[in-house]
């Protein structure tokens, strides 16, 4: 047996030393598990010829997995949105219409592949490629299960964050090679939006690196075990990462209210104005690939990942029972997929009520008030950390009673405007001064 | 004698950086038409907006030198597109008033003509204003008070198929009354529709009005005080956004508005929002106002039933004696002038329109400058134009 796989099966023998143990670590998962079971042959070959193939077969899976992905979404947001709306959406692709999504595809890769002529042809040509590859490699270091993931990197949310900021290059690139003025106004939009917020997700990531002390997705995941557990809950300055993190991921993935890089009334189509056909259908996949990813990673760093509400441990192990009760206690892949996918509800929940931001608006929020929150949380899981080194009952039970008043403080302050709706608040405001 | 020193001053005149022009328009999807707006760009800073126009100009005026008044009225729809009804009004208030400059020429609109006119004056007042707030909602970013909108409006336009066969360009008010009386049931659809639509107002105003991201982005941009509307004589809602209780429905009433109880809603200072009279908000919150008042009028028709008699003056021709008017009506998005010259033949000798959008264009240049792309479009949404009407 070849040496790479011998010490696959052998975690204790595991390290990072070099590149031929960076790829064992990233076979430690199901793909691998099932060659073994299933295609004894690889390892028959000379050890890296193996590990290539194991790596080929996770990559294969995934990038025929995860383009699936954005088809139901797209479908999911024209339902949602359509049911917003008072309209019943596409009817008429499919019963109900679920394969409106395929029908749209197929027009969009028989229809002209326009490139502007004054156009910088290379970089209008790469840049959906840059920016289709960045969001779908988030995918690799995202844990959908225990043994689900097809790279446990030691720096897994690292790399998340590494990979996903190359997307603001491609969106520059592309409003650069339209050789249109929108392009280019929508470009430096996203340039200055998608850099600025980096930093509060940056800084939402840290206050949970900080408080499980790894960097490592997986062993993330490992410590949310149960409810309670969830980092979420684990302090109340988690509680308010969340929403930083996830108001500024709905920013980094360019929806409303933060769509100002695309925003259709303003700069037509922001900086894919000029793109068509295939090309258009990438910038439009990935987009959607992107909104799955955030909302992935929200889950998995502070709603707990794979792990259920309720500890695994008094879950009945194996069977098809016990895979039901995880799923019902959103555990597993299901648990994670319906975790993803009810952020990225709310998402699309939020993209057809609220009207969009102004750019200065956007800025605002971003360097007035989420950069200093962060910068709090920091402090605040620094502190808790001296406090309570390890994590115990009791901190816990004091997380959640804060997190609670905290609720009742906001919400007592910050209006009646907030617990009775805003709207109505405002209305009367309106009516009491005529 | 001081020399000039033009190198200093372009170096004065140019404390940001390189400006780049823009056109904006006239394919743009909130230009609302075919405007064309050439911006000057510092980044997202606008230092200038020239409107251009004329891209839907169709000879408006000349065609009616060569048309009877009659022929007239269908080419009125097709101003304001939106308000269709509104504009035959106006043109055949015009036509009817030089007609009355001669004793015994115009014996006047029937009863049961001048309320079908308020009622159908009204109800596309509802329509337009539904259009303004569908399509304001959807320039600044929420997408679904436009569907919501639509929804509502389509009620309507199947109100007016009902009455006149068309869904848009109506032909409906004719010179001496209306052109045909309302099918049998009409009334309790109306009221049905009042009904319906009465609280949807509200829902609308929790939906968009009261949004805090909608009062970030509207409050306190582009303020056009009162002074500054008078000088570009902007009327309509415009005008009432900016705090000056002027509607000539009220001020110089025609047809028989005084019969009804209504207010004049304005735009007024609301510090807690951060609203300011005279702003984009206080624009659209006129027309969300000037909604329930409608429906007010319209419920007064309802509970009053319309009188019993003729729709249609007996005219034995529309012929007006020679001399000029200037009529003017209030239209949905402001004071609709025509001013008619006749020579006493059935073809008018000069028919020219006053366009209330084509003043509140006017004013988009100084309204824009030094504020953000963004802005533009929260401008040209609020000050509601149809570029039908501006360019005829």
């Amino acid at each position: 047996m070849p040496v790479g796989l011998q010490s696959a099966l052998n975690p204790d023998a595991m390290g990072f030393e070099n590149l031929h143990q960076f790829f064992v670590q990233a076979s430690e998962n199901w793909a691998q598990r099932f060659a073994q079971e299933h295609a004894p042959f690889l390892a028959h070959l000379p050890a890296p010829l193996g590990e290539l193939a194991i790596m080929l077969a996770c990559c294969v899976i995934f990038v025929a997995v995860v383009p699936l992905l954005p088809l139901g979404l797209v479908l999911a947001e024209r339902k949602v949105s359509a049911h917003i709306q008072d309209r019943v959406g596409p009817m008429r692709v499919g019963p109900h219409g679920i394969l409106q999504t395929l029908a749209d595809g197929v027009k969009l890769i028989f229809k002209e592949d326009h490139i502007p002529r004054e156009g910088d042809k290379f970089l209008f040509v790469v840049s959906p490629y840059i920016i289709f590859a960045c969001s779908f490699a988030v995918f690799a270091a995202i844990p959908f299960g225990q043994s689900i993931l097809v790279s446990n990197l030691n720096i897994g949310i690292f790399y998340i964050m590494a990979i996903s900021s190359v997307v603001v290059m491609g969106v520059i690139m592309a409003g650069w090679a339209s050789n249109s003025k929108w392009s280019l106004l929508g470009a430096m939009r996203s340039a200055a939006q998608l850099v600025s917020y980096e930093i509060p997700i940056g800084l939402g990531i840290l206050t949970v690196v900080m408080l499980v002390q790894t960097l490592n997705m997986q062993d993330i995941v490992k410590g949310q075990d149960g409810i309670a557990n969830w980092i979420v809950f684990r302090t109340p300055f988690t509680f308010i990462a969340f929403f930083v993190f996830f108001i500024s991921a709905i920013a980094e993935v360019n929806r409303t209210p933060f769509d100002l890089p695309e925003a259709e009334s303003e700069l037509v189509a922001g900086f894919h104005t000029e793109y068509s056909g295939m090309r258009f259908a990438l910038f439009f996949i990935a987009e959607y690939a992107n909104m799955f990813a955030v909302s992935a990673i929200a889950a998995t760093l502070f709603l707990g990942g794979w792990h259920g509400i309720v500890p695994a441990e008094m879950l009945p192990q194996g069977g098809i029972l016990g895979f039901v009760l995880r799923a019902i206690t959103l555990g597993g892949l299901i648990g994670v997929v319906i975790k993803t996918l009810l952020l990225v509800f709310v998402m699309m929940w939020l993209r057809w009520t609220l009207p969009r931001l102004r750019v200065d608006q956007l800025m605002n929020l971003c360097w007035k008030y989420f950069i200093p929150i962060s910068f709090f949380n920091i402090l605040g899981v620094g502190i808790w950390g001296l406090i309570f080194p390890t994590d115990t009952l009791l901190s816990i039970v004091i997380s959640v009673i804060v997190i609670i008043l905290g609720l009742i403080f906001t919400f007592g302050v910050l209006g009646k405007s907030l617990s009775k709706g805003p709207s109505n608040s405002a209305e009367r405001r309106i009516s009491a001064t005529t | 004698m001081a020399a000039p020193q033009p190198e200093s001053k372009i170096i004065e005149l140019k404390p940001f950086t390189d400006e780049m022009i823009v056109s904006m328009g006239p394919q743009h999807p909130s230009t609302h038409g075919v405007l064309r707006l050439e911006l000057k760009l510092d980044g997202e800073v606008v230092r200038d907006a020239i409107p251009h126009i004329g891209y839907l100009h169709r000879c408006f005026e000349k065609h009616s030198e060569n048309l009877n008044y009659q022929q007239i009225i269908p080419f009125t729809d097709r101003m304001d597109y939106i308000a269709a009804m509104n504009m035959n009004w106006g043109f055949c208030l015009a036509v009817e008033q030089l007609m009355a400059k001669e004793e015994g020429k115009f014996p006047g609109v029937p009863e049961r003509g001048e309320y079908l006119r308020i009622l159908i004056g009204e109800l596309n007042r509802i329509g337009s204003h539904l259009l303004s707030f569908g399509t304001y909602g959807m320039d600044i970013g929420a997408f679904t008070p436009f569907l919501y909108a639509f929804r509502d409006r389509e009620k309507i336009l199947l109100l007016f198929e009902k009455i006149c066969g068309a869904r848009l360009t109506y032909n409906y008010i004719r010179v001496g009354g209306v052109s045909r009386d309302t099918p049998p049931g009409f009334m309790d659809e109306v009221k049905e529709f009042i009904d319906y639509f009465e609280p949807q107002i509200d829902v609308y105003n929790s939906l968009l009005t009261a949004n805090r991201i909608f009062i970030e982005r509207t409050a306190n941009v582009a303020v056009m005080d009162a002074e500054m509307a008078i000088n570009y004589g902007i009327t309509g809602p415009n005008l009432r956004g900016a705090g000056l209780q002027w509607d000539l429905r009220k001020d110089e009433t025609y047809s028989i508005y005084d019969r009804f109880d209504f207010d004049v809603p304005v735009g007024r200072d609301i510090p807690e929002l951060g609203v300011v009279s005279g702003d984009c908000w206080n624009r659209y919150k006129v027309r969300m106002d000037e909604m329930k008042e409608s429906v007010r009028i319209i419920r007064q028709i309802l509970e009053s039933g319309l009188p019993d008699g003729p729709v249609q003056a007996e005219l034995k021709a529309v012929r007006p004696p020679k001399g000029e008017i200037f009529s003017r009506s209030e239209a949905p998005r402001g004071e609709l002038g025509f001013y008619i010259v006749s020579d006493g033949t059935p073809k008018p000798v000069r028919v020219k329109a006053k366009s209330p959008c084509f003043t509140a264009l006017s004013a988009l240049q100084e309204l824009s400058r030094g504020l953000m792309v963004a802005d533009i479009i929260a401008i040209i949404g609020s000050i509601d134009i149809v570029m039908g009407e501006v360019d005829r």
